[in-house]
């Protein structure tokens, strides 16, 4: 293994993970809920009675952010390499995989591995193996 | 305006800008972290650690209690079943993640951001999301699979 120390960015990235996990915290806190991005997003789907509104409020904030900061500075690189038949299947797996496994990297990734959850924990595992194996595939493999 | 409403605001809000900065928004950084056979960007690792750092406490702290801080009730997992549809649904959703780098997070971010490839990536994550919704009635509470 290589470890590109160049791209390393440890500041940022703890940073970012303080913010996610404040961000969190104040969801349970104070609306005592799981900020997990797949199961808010699919409870919207879903239209489970009551609890559309503040759904609704979390990902206008998710979807928000990008123009706040904005105000501030320019955005971070977002790029996106992959094509689009590639995004169409990785979004209906994504959609499909995260619904059926009850979450991804947020629900289960930060929240259930804070909560010490076992059940979070082998999700996250295989998640997390899923995709070293598919970019390992891709990338060495098959030399896209 | 109900607090509740404001509260999920903010919480959305802040979640997107920890997205930005850690990086996790941008699919080629998440790439190169999934990518251990090649030169390996590990940073990402350390923005879960920086979340459950924060996570920790706090979930530990809400065990146990039924009311939230503004007097909602508190709706935290109860499934503890490690089954075929977690395993199942975990694999398919890291599949996509190491197709595109992205997961549902930082696609809505990057769709704020107004990204056209994370919009179109973005649509075919919630028809995926819509198909499981049509497969898997009648529901059970929004969490519900077939038996």
């Amino acid at each position: 293994m290589t470890i590109d120390w160049n791209a390393f960015t440890p500041i940022s990235a703890l940073a970012g993970g303080v913010l996610i996990g404040v961000a969190s915290a104040l969801l349970l806190a104070l609306n005592g809920r799981i900020a997990g991005i797949s199961g808010i997003l699919g409870g919207l789907i879903d239209r489970t009675a009551g609890e559309t509104g503040w759904r609704l409020a979390f990902i206008l904030g998710l979807l928000i952010g990008p123009a706040l900061w904005l105000l501030f500075a320019t955005l971070p690189a977002i790029e996106i390499r992959a094509d689009y038949p590639v995004l169409v299947a990785a979004g209906l797996l994504v959609g499909i995989g995260t619904r059926y496994g009850s979450g991804c990297t947020s629900g289960h990734g930060v929240c259930g591995l804070s909560r010490l959850s076992p059940r979070s924990l082998v999700a996250t595992l295989m998640f997390m193996g899923a995709g070293f194996a598919t970019v390992f595939v891709v990338r060495h493999l098959l030399g896209a | 305006m109900k607090k509740t409403l404001l509260t999920a605001f903010i919480a959305g809000l802040v979640f997107g800008l920890g997205l930005l900065v850690s990086g996790l928004a941008n699919p080629a950084k998440v790439l190169a972290f999934l990518d251990l056979a090649g030169v390996w960007d590990p940073s990402l690792a350390l923005v879960m650690i920086g979340a459950i750092a924060v996570g920790l406490p706090v979930f530990y702290l809400a065990k146990g209690r039924d009311l939230s801080v503004l007097g909602e009730q508190m709706k935290l997992p109860t499934s503890t079943d490690i089954d075929r549809p977690l395993v199942i649904g975990g694999l398919l959703f890291g599949i996509g993640w190491g197709l595109a780098g992205f997961c549902p997070g930082p696609a809505i971010v990057a769709t704020g951001a107004g990204e056209l490839k994370a919009i179109v990536f973005t649509v075919a994550m919630l028809s995926g999301m819509g198909i499981f919704h049509l497969l898997n009635r009648p529901k059970t509470g929004g969490r519900g699979r077939p038996a």
